[in-house]
């Protein structure tokens, strides 16, 4: 059973999330340990397994890059333990802009208005690739997959950016 | 629908039979017991009318201790066999407990990552054993009470405790002679009696300063499901820190140096009590006896009692900050804060909590009863006397697991925050020609180096296939269940030949451990510990009967074909006979036999509940 058969939905990247978590808590409160307290120790195993399975699929449909990653794995593009490296120098060369900027926001006077600007400039171009990866994702086409991989690989660079500059956030708002 | 009789099995023999069940918060400072008695959930008490029960314990030469108030009240004799928060010990290893705790007056027994115990007048004592002892008096407690045995106990724990610590307070419950039914977490403790108290709908941040430990926790209330959404804190900051402040003051006011065990004791249960005292008044006297008889007596204002503290409470609102970021919401999302353990009644604490969530925080139930009285509530439905009980509760692993990799860099295999229960497998290979064993060492933190994060297990995989480097492939799974405990699988799957080990965390107790401090407890109580030990057997097995034998009326049929069903009800059979007549060795046999015997079968059964827990939805589907 995938995930998208396990909460009974169509694979599709566009899935309406408060549908999926309506789903999600019928199937907790089926599959939920809690509701199984007196059962016998095999039957909670097979219980606590499933309710993993249930936790881990709620999990990747409801994020999109992780959604998207799992659409294409169940196409036959596996990037889990893929060691391959992107090819993009316009990408690249942007990311090392955006870790120069990372650099000089700890130095300045203003830092806390600039990393807060910086947030948001980072938060508008994940949007807009998102947007991007779902048109590759609907095309159905091979090349059109494997872009979308593609800019799942960038999508991680930004989700990587966006923990440090939250990281540094932690460390300039001392409340 | 099926499912819902076998979580019940009672309900097929007598309907209307309450079985009793209690929700303990074993608290760093105090622990209690509540009970759901005619619908309403209340703290359990004492003889003497008290609800509150000291968690200390002091023991005595000979084999007599004393627990509760009668040893609070003697500590200040007998410092170093008084032990007091025995919780602040608790999954600690030897010598991190000798680094943090050099200023108590106990003597730590254990070798470096050993699990810490103490030297008392009745021998080496671990925390486990301590924190025994305290539930064992809540037990006697309760079941004097309610006037029956106890079926089951829901046992509190912080919501920041480890992995190791979980462990040792689980251990702790069954070596008391409790059936665990759920480690629960306080805070989410804490939202269940107000939630199910209000009926409310909405997030709510749960703001938990016990004696020893700090606690946020974000919580999302709907349709009976209480989900977690982040939860954060600080396993080493607490309500004693409070005190310990003051202690530190009063020290350097009276150039104070080479503090004996006794003051040491006094000076602290001085703070506790000047602390106390300042959430009324505006200031207050300390009057304190020297070890030379003389006395000493200072003022403490308000204003400098919070000068004191302001740091803490800082760092506690840091806590929040952080839990927010990490629910991915902000303050205004908040509708309601509940305030639990007894320091967050410091006016300071309560006003910049207001402050920082911009609305006045919920004291209405008791901020020391909260925990137990939730924890009750919950152990009231999962012992099944409320079966159409729509309570569902999502918790979260609070600290990330992860494995060491080369360079003693950890590598986060389940990350924080993430609802539980959860199973992630990683794979390995070997990186040299003709690798028969690998170690694998999982920690848990969310620090980069694993010197920083807290050592959970070692342990080999052995019987490898010999194979060039990178052939083999070893599949090891970590899955962490409801409680919060790991467990942790590993098989290697290249060469058709598979192979499964189960391991468990090197601390806490084993089975034989628990088995053999049972039996010590139950020689000097000159109990009959085979008799018990039988009793347990046949309650597993009623337990077993009753739920396969509903389960395969249900769906028997359906899943199985003849022969195997017949063979399962065959075994069924001689599980009851056994059950009358044989020894606990054959029941305890057939229990495995059958559970073995029952296994596709309750995979099967699960996944027919998936398909009929969303069969009502496909109605309305867009």
């Amino acid at each position: 059973m995938n995930y998208f058969e396990l909460f009974d939905c169509p694979v599709s990247f566009d899935l309406d999330k408060s549908e999926l978590t309506q789903r999600y808590h019928s199937l907790q409160k089926q599959c939920h340990p809690d509701k199984h307290a007196n059962a016998s120790e095999q039957e909670k195993l097979a219980i606590v397994q499933k309710a993993a399975q249930i936790n881990d699929a709620f999990d990747t449909l409801k994020t999109p890059i992780k959604r998207a990653e799992y659409m294409l794995q169940l196409r036959g593009i596996d990037m889990q333990h893929e060691t391959k490296t992107l090819q993009d120098p316009m990408f690249l060369m942007q990311q090392m802009e955006y870790r120069e900027r990372l650099e000089d926001i700890k130095t300045s006077d203003n830092a806390l208005d600039e990393l807060m600007a910086f947030e948001d400039d980072v938060a508008t171009e994940r949007k807009a690739m998102l947007k991007q990866l779902q048109t590759q994702i609907e095309q159905l086409t091979e090349q059109a997959d494997l872009a979308a991989a593609d800019q799942i690989r960038k999508l991680k660079f930004i989700e990587k950016l966006q923990q440090e500059l939250s990281r540094l956030e932690d460390e300039l708002v001392e409340y | 629908m099926a499912l819902l009789q076998i979580s019940e099995p009672g309900q097929s023999s007598s309907p209307h039979e309450h079985k009793w069940a209690v929700g303990i918060d074993l608290g760093t400072t105090n622990s209690l017991v509540a009970s759901v008695r005619s619908g309403e959930c209340l703290p359990l008490k004492d003889e003497t009318g008290e609800v509150i029960l000291p968690s200390v314990v002091r023991y005595l030469a000979g084999d007599e201790k004393q627990v509760g108030q009668l040893a609070l009240a003697n500590a200040e004799l007998d410092p170093e066999n008084t032990i007091v928060s025995v919780k602040r010990f608790m999954g600690r290893a030897a010598k991190d407990a000798k680094a943090s705790f050099a200023d108590l007056p106990y003597q730590f027994i254990g070798e470096e990552d050993a699990l810490v115990a103490l030297q008392t007048a009745q021998g080496t004592k671990s925390p486990i054993e301590v924190s025994a002892d305290i539930l064992t008096e809540l037990k006697e407690r309760a079941e004097k009470t309610l006037g029956d045995e106890l079926k089951g106990a829901v046992i509190t724990v912080p919501a920041y405790f480890d992995d190791a610590q979980r462990q040792c307070t689980k251990d702790a419950a069954e070596l008391a002679g409790l059936k665990v039914l759920r480690l629960l977490n306080e805070p989410t403790a804490a939202a269940i009696a107000y939630g199910l108290d209000s009926g409310q709908e909405g997030i709510i941040a749960v703001y938990d300063l016990g004696g020893g430990t700090f606690d946020i926790s974000i919580l999302k209330l709907h349709q009976g499901i209480f989900e977690v959404m982040a939860t954060g804190g600080d396993s080493a900051l607490g309500g004693d820190d409070l005190d310990e402040a003051i202690v530190v003051w009063l020290k350097e006011q009276w150039q104070l140096t080479d503090i004996s065990p006794r003051l040491s004791r006094v000076l602290t249960e001085a703070a506790k009590k000047a602390k106390e005292q300042l959430t009324d008044n505006d200031k207050t006297q300390i009057v304190v006896e020297l070890d030379d008889q003389t006395s000493k007596e200072i003022e403490l204002s308000k204003e400098q009692f919070e000068a004191l503290v302001q740091t803490l409470i800082k760092r506690t609102l840091m806590a929040c900050r952080r839990a927010l970021k990490d629910a991915e919401i902000e303050t205004d999302d908040v509708i309601e804060v509940v305030m639990v353990g007894g320091s967050t009644r410091v006016p300071l604490v309560r006003e910049k909590v207001a402050e920082f969530f911009d609305k006045e925080p919920l004291t209405s139930i008791n901020p020391d009863q909260v925990v137990a009285i939730g924890a009750g509530i919950q152990a009231d439905i999962l012992v099944g006397n409320k079966p159409d009980s729509e309570l569902v509760l999502l918790d979260v692993l609070p600290l990330s697991l992860g494995i060491e990799t080369m360079g003693g860099l950890t590598e986060k295999i389940i990350s924080r925050n993430t609802t539980i229960p959860v199973a992630k497998a990683q794979e390995f290979t070997t990186f040299k020609d003709g690798q028969t064993a690998m170690a694998v060492h999982v920690v848990q933190g969310e620090r980069e180096m694993v010197a920083d994060c807290r050592s959970l297990a070692r342990f080999e995989l052995r019987g490898i296939p010999a194979m060039a480097a990178g052939a083999a492939h070893i599949r090891v799974t970590f899955q962490v269940d409801a409680d919060g405990l790991l467990s942790v699988t590993a098989m290697e799957k290249s060469t058709g030949v598979q192979s499964s080990i189960q391991v468990k965390p090197s601390y806490g107790l084993s089975e034989e451990q628990i088995a053999n401090m049972l039996k010590a407890s139950m020689e000097n109580a000159k109990d009959d510990i085979r008799a018990r030990m039988l009793a347990e057997q046949q309650v597993e097995a009623d337990r077993l009967y009753e739920s396969l034998t509903s389960a395969l009326d249900a769906d028997g049929a359906a899943i199985l074909p003849e022969a195997e069903l017949a063979e399962l009800r065959q075994s069924l059979e001689q599980l009851k006979s056994y059950r009358d007549n044989g020894t606990e060795e054959e029941i305890k046999q057939q229990i495995s036999a059958l559970d073995t015997l029952s296994q596709n079968f309750a995979a099967a059964r699960m996944d027919l509940s998936v398909k009929q827990a969303l069969a009502g939805q496909n109605v309305d589907e867009v």
